[in-house]
């Protein structure tokens, strides 16, 4: 017979580690556990859920943000190595019901089917923008081609990153 | 049922904003991972381990503080007065945990379930747990299942088998001018979606409570409601947003929704178990790998005069849904073609895997493989093109498929063939390719084109649907807009937009004033599950149906006016002030002309059936031996397209699998188990694998589909692998018969000559020669 079970307990609280970063915009201060990445210190600690878990093992690109305007993996970035670094997540590109032009455009053209890709995806787009304002057809796949995407086959997202390009001149 | 009146709304056709995008894009849709329950456990399996055994004891180390963990065996399900059993289509087939004394069937059986409030507390416990098996002989290939000197599985490892007969296939064989034969075989092929799967358990009061990512509600609901011994009140099933399905959530969600709804009893409290991906690849469910031998008579002429097929599906350990795969796969073997004398004999094989299951095109992309390819093997035989050998042999409306069934459908095969090859601009490509072979005599790079014509039944399988009889709701709600209610889910398709804009146009209002309710069993009926390319179709019929039927009853009380318009919120909230509740059902029934025989699988095997031609332009790297897409051009039959851009979309999306199961994906076996489970190693395209696509919709409505709409979502699946296959035969003059034509694959043809690819009468067939029919 296995062991019968006793209440559970809390999880031991390890020490923790203070850090203050930008999260989208805004400054914030975070108390963790210091083995913590980046992908649970945002889920975990900042409530910030958009950004997903998809391997764990930085193959998949669902855990995409940028950090100081670059995409990272955030399930292989330590959230220790973030410190007065400038985070932004799928929750900082709409600006309160106004969405961002890639996501109007994503909206329009169907480029989000289950939508669990898609938050790593619109800010490795956006970062793509912020550095190529007209990107070419070739620097879209180059730049998107870490991020897997199991339902569109990916040309509705090249077409809206493209139409968002396009709007934005 | 009535046929849908040929009206058109406002809604309907056109590609209004999809309802489920803007939570996705604002990263606030909430998936089983996002969401916390108060005092929630966290849950793993502890699994087999071994491929065939039977289990002796469980050994709890010391090393752990087990007083800390909530522990679930088989024995608590027993102990509670439940059945230790997945119910799927059969009630007892799998076990929901192994227990002491049973047998171990694959190397990913559940047997030992944990919860502990910290997540990281679970892995070093589970590693703690030895299992005490005594080993039994596993079956780890379908060689060794046909052979059956070990029989894992009733008494020759068959779990199903299903014939086609029709004319007199021996007679047409004796008298036949060509006869060609080949070998076929395709690999497993995991489902991929990016989210993994995962589930939270918890007692509501007395009531089972599961909420996850799932396909198919009422599956799950049926699970919990035999291995807990409760009736429907006491399970109840709840979708959250899901991260892609594509047949990989519609049975495995029945196991997990069991394991934490058990975890959750013991413990008192809710219990979330996610997969983390090396677990979901390996443990999980994936398209059934197939053997296929296809024999073929023809006149010089290139008419077909018989086929003999032999279809065989590796079913992995348990039975699951391997006979409604089965069942798929054989009917769809004789493909879009009217074929005087056929017959199909398909099997599903027991192994010692774990089960294969349900994959977008479930069995039919498997059989039309081995059709399409060798279609082009007889083409090149007879010196025809692929497409005038498949002109020459097209079913037309009102001709007879293998299972006696008269096509009803509006379809022109050849009109439709035309469309894709100009789309292609097939012809002068044909010729470009020539000239380059022409010119050089060793290129570093062969082009290739390829084609496949195939077509995919609408909804579930023969008298599938009869036995679900579905039903929809469609209630007023006291703001005086509607909700459909219906337990198919969104998972990435564009259900609710679809639903909405089939009631809106139906009630003849605004899609602001239809709610599409979320998928809860406590909630909506049972419209069945969300799979078989049904949901827009079938139960789409339904909404239409239902909407019909409020919208009539309000006329009845003299609500609204007869001859259409009117104020429906009025209506609707006058409705519930004065006469009460207003809720209008629709239950499905087939069309009148339906009659299917089961035992001699004859007759109208589906209600309808879509359409499709693809075309593929390959190229085959001969340093490497990679072969790549360059263009696709998709053409398709499907009834009336609902919503453009979602429809071009399941379009897009299922042709990125094709090219994934055609060239890349391999599963590799190792002792009974995916030994390649993660991203690295399984490789599924990327953004810098998939070609231009061309989606081309013929419409011919569907007078039993909702505004003539038909099936959809799997039958992209299955043109894009033979195509491929077939533009690498024009590329290398090598008959390659086996997928995913990696680039080893690819080596063995070329430098083998053939001699090392498919077995059997047919591997003379293999070589073509350099100059491939119509293009020397």
């Amino acid at each position: 017979m296995p062991p019968q079970p006793q209440p559970p307990q809390p999880p031991t609280a390890g020490s923790k580690v203070v850090l203050t970063l930008t999260v989208n915009g805004e400054a914030a201060e975070v108390a963790f556990e210091p083995h913590k990445t980046l992908l649970e210190v945002l889920r975990e600690d900042l409530a910030l859920t958009g950004t997903k878990h998809g391997c764990e093992l930085g193959e998949c690109g669902a855990c995409a943000v940028l950090v100081d305007g670059k995409p990272v993996l955030s399930c292989l970035m330590l959230a220790l190595e973030c410190g007065g670094a400038s985070v932004t997540t799928v929750e900082g590109l709409a600006r309160g019901a106004q969405l961002d032009p890639l996501q109007d455009a994503f909206a329009d053209l169907g480029a989000a089917q289950c939508g669990y890709c898609t938050p790593g995806i619109l800010v490795t787009a956006r970062a793509l923008l912020d550095q190529h304002p007209a990107p070419t057809r070739p620097q879209i796949e180059e730049a998107l081609a870490g991020n897997l995407c199991r339902c569109t086959g990916y040309l509705s997202i090249y077409q809206a990153v493209e139409q968002a390009a396009r709007k934005a001149r | 049922m009535l046929p849908s009146r040929a009206m058109t709304g406002k809604a309907v056709g056109r590609s209004v904003p999809r309802r489920e995008a803007d939570a996705k894009l604002r990263g606030q849709a909430r998936y089983v991972g996002d969401v916390t329950m108060p005092g929630m456990l966290h849950g793993a399996t502890v699994r087999s381990q071994v491929a065939r055994g039977r289990l002796r004891a469980i050994h709890f180390g010391p090393e752990v503080r087990w007083d800390e963990y909530v522990v679930v065996t088989a024995a608590d399900i027993i102990a509670a007065g439940g059945v230790n059993t997945v119910a799927l289509i059969v009630d007892h087939d799998q076990p929901a945990l192994v227990g002491i004394g049973d047998i171990i069937a694959h190397r990913e059986e559940p047997v030992v379930l944990l919860a502990h409030p910290d997540p990281h507390a679970l892995e070093p416990a589970r590693r703690a747990i030895r299992l005490e098996v005594e080993p039994l002989p596993a079956v780890l290939t379908l060689d060794d299942a046909l052979a059956a000197r070990t029989v894992v599985y009733g008494e020759d490892n068959v779990i199903k088998s299903y014939g086609i007969d029709k004319g007199d296939v021996d007679a047409a064989f004796a008298a036949a001018e060509v006869v060609s034969e080949g070998v076929y075989e395709t690999g497993a092929q995991e489902q991929l979606y990016i989210e993994n799967n995962g589930m939270i358990g918890a007692l509501e009061g007395d009531v089972v409570t599961v909420w996850g990512s799932m396909q198919c509600p009422y599956y799950v609901q049926k699970g919990l409601m035999k291995c807990f011994g409760v009736g429907p009140e006491r399970a109840r099933v709840v979708q959250l947003e899901t991260g892609g399905g594509f047949g990989g959530k519609e049975e495995y969600p029945s196991i997990l929704g069991i394991h934490v709804a058990l975890l959750a009893r013991k413990a008192g409290r809710p219990v979330r178990i996610l997969y983390d991906r090396g677990e979901d690849m390996a443990a999980t469910t994936k398209r059934h790998p197939s053997r296929t031998r296809v024999r073929s008579a023809a006149r010089r002429d290139g008419t077909l005069t018989a086929l003999d097929i032999d279809f065989v599906l590796d079913g992995g350990a348990y039975a699951t849904l391997s006979q409604v795969v089965l069942s798929r796969g054989t009917i769809h073997a004789a493909g879009p073609y009217s074929v005087a004398n056929v017959r199909v004999r398909g099997r599903a094989m027991a192994t010692s895997t774990p089960p294969h299951g349900a994959f977008r095109g479930f069995g039919a992309p498997q059989s039309i493989f081995a059709l399409e390819r060798h279609l082009d093997e007889v083409a090149h035989k007879l010196g025809l093109t692929p497409e005038a050998l498949r002109r020459k042999n097209f079913v037309t409306k009102g001709g007879e498929l293998a299972t006696g069934q008269l096509v009803r459908d509006d379809i022109d095969l050849g009109a439709l063939l035309g469309s894709a090859l100009a789309l292609a601009d097939w012809e002068r490509k044909r010729t470009d390719i020539a000239a380059e072979r022409a010119r050089s005599g060793a290129p570093l790079r062969r082009r290739g084109l390829g084609l496949a014509t195939f077509l995919h039944g609408t909804g579930f399988t023969g008298s599938g649907e009869k036995y679900l009889a579905s039903v929809v709701g469609v209630e007023g709600m006291a703001d005086g807009r509607v909700r459909v209610l219906a337990s198919s889910t969104e998972i990435g398709q564009g259900t609710q937009t679809v639903f909405a804009q089939i009631a809106a146009d139906a009630l003849g209002v605004d899609m602001a004033d239809v709610e599409v309710a979320t998928p809860d069993t406590r909630d909506v009926p049972n419209s069945g599950p969300t799979v078989a390319s049904r949901t827009c179709t079938i139960v789409g019929k339904l909404v239409e149906t239902a909407a019909h039927t409020l919208r009539a009853r309000l006329v009845a009380a003299g609500l609204l006016p007869a001859d259409g318009g009117g104020d429906l919120r009025a209506a609707v909230q006058r409705h519930l002030a004065t006469l009460g509740p207003l809720r209008a059902l629709a239950q499905y029934e087939a069309p009148p002309y339906v009659k299917w025989d089961e035992g001699a699988f004859r007759g109208d095997a589906y209600g309808a059936y879509s359409w499709g031609v693809y075309v593929a332009e390959v190229e085959v790297d001969m340093l490497t031996y990679e072969a790549r897409v360059l263009d696709f051009v998709a053409a398709q039959e499907v009834g009336r397209v609902i919503h453009p851009v979602l429809a071009t979309g399941q379009i897009e999306g299922g042709v990125a699998q094709g090219i994934g199961w055609a060239l890349y994906e391999n599963v590799v076996w190792r002792d009974g188990v995916m030994s390649n489970n993660r991203m690295t190693d399984y490789i599924m395209p990327t953004s810098e694998d998939i070609p231009p696509i061309r989606v081309l919709f013929a419409e011919a409505p569907y007078p039993y589909g909702p505004f003539g709409a038909k099936g959809i979502g799997e039958l992209p699946m299955d043109g894009p692998a033979p195509a491929i296959l077939n533009a690498i035969e024009d590329a290398l003059g090598v008959s390659i018969r086996r997928i995913p034509a990696t680039p080893e694959v690819i080596m063995d043809a070329v430098e083998g000559a053939g001699a090392s690819n498919g077995d059997g009468a047919g591997a003379g067939a293999g070589v073509a020669g350099a100059g491939v029919a119509g293009a020397a």
